[in-house]
């Protein structure tokens, strides 16, 4: 019987799982998922975190006893810097610890760090630590790694070619809006945005009603990085960077009908970022910005009516808009 | 001419002033902080900021009504928000309309060249060498600083009238402004620690020892962390702080930008529970916690404000620390709802606990020696 590894269905997931997976397989393993969010896991999660934490951090952590009882080894890497010069955020540094004395009884737990932020560092490195806890033939693991790495690339084309992750991992079927009547532009950690539960599967919510929605996931990253880099001081968290700059690329568009930047209860990172953003956009554009927040005890219904408010705010301003013109056309 | 200003954190402004003083720059200390300036902050910062921001910010808004133009401020690059306060403070006092400069005191990478042009910029056509003299001055004015505090914790615990160590405190922070340049400062700072010994002490207690430890803006600011030592030390208890603004500039500022070893015990003592560095202070809240409770302290408190990032992962943690080597510890998260009366009387709480618990342990050992 191989060995089971066990990955949570939740942070970085939504951005690393089919490298991850194919790693792991390609070593022989394999791979258990924990099961898609459920309130009980949400609830196992918030139990057995610090209550400050915030809420995708109290999520994984709901994920991981999902699968305490399921894998030989649970998967969490220590996610110190993916991008030279740049962090994720401190709780990802700190996250195998975190989980490790927060929950008793785990199985053995596969928290080697991956560093990338010195130039000199190098991610095979990292690969080869998690591949040795299975096997000593390097060959079999750097193998194993080109495949992943492919696995990856061949993700990331998929989304660029209009893929949501949720889609491509999940197998979420949404339906496309054939003629869109708005352009939404839904901002968020992967995390928040592609977890149905989390996100009360506002993607669907849009898209039913014919929204066409751009995430940050679909824009040109070469433009999110240069959106970013002008700001003053260099934007240090690679998601932190992703929100904004893929944001800032929003304002010299004129086809986006507003704004919706979703964030944890607690975040950090998102406490300055959504800030930023909506300084910007306000301060520069007409755009109109709703920052929705979420925590375990967001009520779905409230969440919908919050956001059927702002799209009837935005529509009823196109309309009027468009009889302003005609009125002096 | 520029007229600088900072923010306030503990002992800071007596360091900054000094320094400044020696250099020539006209300076405005902000106004001490109080429920105003914390009510500015909280109105203007994002909700979700953390307490240092909004102080920060309260600071600059009522430096800027003095007549303030600059503000100078330290840096970082990550992982922690600390790093880009300076991005979001700038954007605030820009939607209010406060056109100030921003001068981050951090070596862009490699870039010696532009950091000697920023503090060109604000001392004038100084030599470097005048410039490193004041901050070799200012540098011993924090150190003296976190010497006097030590002090007064000893002796707040000990002296047999309550309120002396307050007083004579209180005296000298309100002497520090009036006088001039850093060897009055220092000058002051000794006859302080000789009119502190000079307190009666009760030689025959032993008081109970409480390490503080946590984010370093609720440890060092006494407006955010309610003039814990007093409180502490009011009740008997002896108060060690693990963080300090003069080992803060020696680690963080000086042997930064002169690329020195850094001197850090507290990093193998948190090895066990926290591996590597998440930024903020969480190495050290759990580093010291550690050493704490290896140095036979009763207990340890960590302070943090309310959403900081390193300071939740620390606190994941320090349970199994706490029940590994057997020490109690106390969290308690600070924002700007926080009451003084609650906050008090969970200290309070925790004060009896550890007597209590260290009565029950002197009796045992009594026990077991009448036993042999
Ligand atoms: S980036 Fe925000 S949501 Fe994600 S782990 Fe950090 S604090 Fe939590
Ligand atoms: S250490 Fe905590 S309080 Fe300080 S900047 Fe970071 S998150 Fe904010």
């Amino acid at each position: 019987m191989s060995v089971k590894i066990g990955i949570p269905r939740a942070l970085l997931y939504y951005e690393y799982y089919p490298m991850w997976k194919t790693f792991f397989q390609e070593l022989g393993l394999e791979v258990v998922l924990s099961d898609p969010t459920t309130k009980t896991i949400l609830n196992d999660g918030v139990k057995h975190c610090v209550d400050e934490a915030c809420l995708p951090v109290k999520l994984f952590h709901g994920h991981v006893i999902n699968l305490k009882n399921r894998a030989d080894y649970i998967f969490i890497p220590k996610l110190t810097s993916i991008a030279r010069g740049e962090y994720i955020c401190p709780k990802f540094c700190g996250l195998p610890e975190m989980v490790g004395f927060s929950i008793k009884d785990l199985p053995p737990v596969i928290d080697v760090e991956i560093n990338l932020r010195n130039p000199k560092s190098v991610l095979y490195k990292s690969f080869e630590q998690i591949g040795r806890y299975f096997t000593q033939d390097t060959r079999l693991i750097k193998a194993a790694f080109n495949k992943a790495m492919e696995a990856q690339k061949y993700y990331l084309k998929s989304i660029k070619q209009g893929k949501l992750p949720s889609e491509l991992l999940e197998n979420q079927k949404f339906v496309s809006p054939v003629k869109a009547d708005l352009r939404i532009a839904l901002i968020g950690h992967v995390y928040n945005l592609y977890d149905k539960y989390i996100s009360m599967d506002i993607l669907s919510k849009l898209k039913k009603q014919g929204i066409e929605v751009i995430t940050p996931e679909q824009l040109e990253d070469a433009k999110i990085e240069e959106q970013a880099n002008r700001m003053n001081k260099k934007m240090f968290w690679s998601f932190g960077k992703r929100l904004l700059g893929a944001t800032l690329c929003l304002k010299d568009r004129k086809d986006i009908d507003g704004i919706i930047f979703i964030m944890s209860f607690g975040c950090g990172v998102d406490a300055f970022i959504s800030d930023l953003c909506e300084r910007r956009i306000r301060r520069e554009t007409g755009i109109p910005f709703f920052l929705l927040t979420i925590d375990e005890h967001s009520g779905e219904a409230g969440v919908n009516t919050r956001i059927e408010a702002f799209l009837d705010m935005i529509r009823w301003r196109r309309k009027n808009e468009e009889s302003n013109i005609s009125a002096y056309g | 001419m520029r007229r600088v200003t900072f923010p306030h954190m503990g002992n800071l402004c007596i360091t900054v002033k000094a320094l400044f003083e020696s250099l020539d720059v006209e300076f405005i200390i902000p106004p001490a902080c109080t429920k105003r300036t914390l009510e500015l902050g909280t109105k203007y910062a994002p909700e979700l900021a953390c307490l240092p921001l909004k102080i920060n910010v309260g600071n600059f808004i009522e430096s800027i009504e003095k007549g303030a133009d600059t503000i100078v401020m330290t840096g970082g690059c990550g992982p922690c928000r600390f790093g880009y306060y300076s991005e979001v403070q700038r954007e605030i006092l820009k939607d209010l309309g406060h056109d100030v400069d921003f001068f981050v005191l951090e070596l862009p990478k490699g870039n010696v060249g532009e950091f000697i042009k920023r503090i060109k910029s604000i001392v004038g056509n100084k030599s470097l060498l005048t410039v490193a003299r004041g901050v070799k001055k200012a540098t011993k004015v924090a150190l003296a600083l976190d010497e006097l505090d030590r002090l007064s914790f000893r002796i707040r615990a000990r002296e047999k009238i309550k309120g002396k160590t307050n007083w004579i405190m209180k005296k000298f922070h309100h002497q520090v402004q009036k006088v001039k340049s850093a060897e009055e400062i220092l000058m002051l700072i000794e006859n302080t620690k000789k009119e502190l010994k000079a307190i009666e002490i009760d030689t025959k207690v032993t008081p109970l020892r409480i390490g503080i430890v946590g984010e370093i803006y609720t440890v060092i600011e006494p407006f955010a962390n309610f003039r814990i030592e007093e409180i502490l030390g009011d009740m008997g208890v002896e108060v060690d702080r693990s963080l300090n603004i003069g080992n803060w500039i020696m680690e963080h500022v000086i042997k930064y930008a002169l690329g020195m070893n850094k001197n850090r015990p507290y990093e193998k003592a948190a090895k066990p529970y926290l591996k590597t560095m998440i930024g903020g202070h969480a190495q050290e809240t759990v580093g010291n916690c550690v050493m704490y409770a290896q140095q036979g302290y009763d207990g340890v408190i960590q302070l943090y404000p309310f959403t900081c990032m390193p300071e939740i992962v620390a606190e994941s943690i320090l349970p199994t620390v706490s029940t590994d080597l057997d020490i109690p510890v106390l969290t308690l998260i600070i924002d700007e709802m926080t009451g003084e009366a609650g906050y008090r009387t969970r200290i309070e709480a925790f004060v009896d606990m550890l007597m209590r618990r260290k009565e029950r342990n002197v009796a045992v050992d009594k026990y077991i020696l009448s036993g042999n």
